[in-house]
């Protein structure tokens, strides 16, 4: 089961509290969680990724065992912690503006 | 029994705003959406409870919702806005070209007829429509065949801003695009046909002949007078009666012809309204007076309409959304500032009240007629 934790204003738009637990079939990336996330919640479709290029919108930014893995290709496997769900996958909004 | 419902889209969220015939006391309703970018909320003429709403934001893109409700209740529908086949590129900052990239809807604009219905404005400039609702969306790509490749963004972004409806004849559509120009379709946007005939912008386009790349502000209609339009372009104030062939310039005497919104009154088409703004470098009232001008003679003449609003140190803007008219008996006319004040006038303009004065900056105002 992996944990996904979501910023505020995206936990609202999916009408959830706190953390999202989600079951994920074969290697767990950012892209297959994604793929789980928006499955689970269509309406997070677009707001984390492009809905046509499927590239990370530039003011989201992807986090797990306090490490910063925006950079890191989509498909390159998660820490252990987070595929075994001991640590969440952070979905974070960007500092950036007011 | 006659009511107005005022919807109000913020930089940080929608405010309901509504009230019986008198338009005296208001009943405020908000924030929904608290935190986002609210560019247009839009109510559908066929159906008055069902609203559509464009909801945006710099971290998370673009979301539309719905309510068929009058805005009690929201629900989010579909928020892909993928263009046409290739999207092609358009002009960029340096003179290069650089491809077409959406990033939100200005506009939402529902059919006369279909709640279903919808027209979207977005940018980069394009238009999308639905019919089911939102549950999808298809642009109409024609739009951005009429010489595409030379549109340019302006500092505020290419964004189609504006669609007019022609209640005569449906298939006639009216659009705008900051720094884009005007256009018309006569066949529900197959083809379309650039309104540029005797806009000058000479600073910015030195050729007097160039049929995009005008930076419109805001057109209007009276819905009985399709083919007589008004524009507030970046600098001027233009006429049509030849639904956009021809221009001419009805500034007159007003203290400056830059601005955002243009409305017509609801029952008197030759009515106008503008908020004249002191130039493109600063973006405030001539003399810190927010003044609404009125011309009842369908522009050149204009009066100062000053009744309610503030006449020192007024420092807002009115963006080019953020106005709109009722059509009650005694036409109703509202605009919204920067500076989060929402005013109303019950009389065509004679006098003014703000029916909330703290809200974030106005993005845009738009009103139903409840009856």
């Amino acid at each position: 089961m992996i944990r996904v934790v979501l910023p505020y204003h995206l936990r609202n738009l999916a009408r959830v509290n706190g953390e999202v637990t989600l079951d994920v079939e074969g290697a767990v990336s950012v892209r297959s969680v994604l793929d789980a996330l928006e499955a689970r919640h269509p309406v997070l479709r677009g707001t984390i990724r492009d809905h046509v290029t499927r590239k990370r919108r530039d003011f989201v930014r992807f986090f797990a065992c306090g490490e910063d893995l925006s950079l890191d290709p989509a498909e390159a496997e998660l820490p252990r912690a987070v595929a075994e769900g001991r640590e969440p996958l952070m979905v974070v909004g960007a500092m950036a503006g007011g | 029994m006659s009511g107005v419902r005022v919807l109000v889209g913020t930089k940080k969220g929608a405010f309901v705003l509504t009230s019986d015939g008198k338009r005296k006391n208001w009943d405020v309703a908000g924030p929904h959406f608290a935190g986002w970018e609210m560019y247009h909320v839009s109510g559908s003429p066929a159906d008055p409870d069902r609203l559509y709403a464009s909801q945006t934001s710099g971290w998370f893109g673009q979301v539309v919702q719905r309510s068929n409700d009058g805005g009690k209740t929201w629900e989010p529908v579909d928020n892909k806005f993928a263009y046409d086949g290739v999207p092609g590129t358009h002009k960029w900052y340096d003179g290069t070209q650089h491809p077409w990239e959406f990033k939100r809807v200005w506009r939402l604009e529902p059919s006369l007829s279909d709640p279903d219905t919808v027209y979207a404005g977005v940018e980069d400039a394009a238009m999308f429509k639905t019919t089911d609702g939102g549950k999808s969306w298809a642009e109409l790509p024609a739009l951005r065949t009429v010489k595409g490749d030379l549109w340019q963004p302006g500092a505020g972004g290419m964004g189609l801003h504006t669609i007019l409806l022609d209640a005569k004849q449906p298939d006639r559509m009216f659009i705008a695009i900051s720094a884009g120009g005007a256009f018309r379709t006569e066949d529900g946007g197959k083809s379309w046909k650039a309104m540029s005939k005797g806009l000058l912008s000479k600073y910015e386009l030195p050729d007097p002949a160039a049929e995009v790349g005008h930076c419109v502000h805001c057109i209007a209609m009276h819905p009985t007078r399709p083919n007589t339009l008004f524009m507030q372009k970046h600098w001027d104030v233009m006429r049509s009666d030849d639904a956009g062939e021809t221009w001419r310039e009805i500034s007159g005497d007003l203290p400056t012809d830059f601005g955002f919104p243009i409305s017509v009154h609801a029952h008197e088409p030759e009515t106008i309204y503008v908020v004249p703004i002191k130039s493109d470098s600063e973006h405030y009232p001539p003399e810190g007076k927010l003044r609404v001008y009125r011309s009842r003679t369908g522009g050149d003449q204009w009066e100062p309409l000053t009744n309610g609003l503030p006449q020192k140190d007024c420092y807002v803007n009115v963006l080019r959304t953020a106005m709109a008219v009722d059509a009650l008996e005694d036409c109703g006319v509202y605009f919204g500032t920067t500076g989060g004040q929402v005013y109303a006038s019950a009389d065509s303009g004679d006098h003014w009240t703000p029916i909330v004065r703290d809200l974030p900056a106005v993005l845009s105002v738009s009103v139903q007629t409840l009856r």
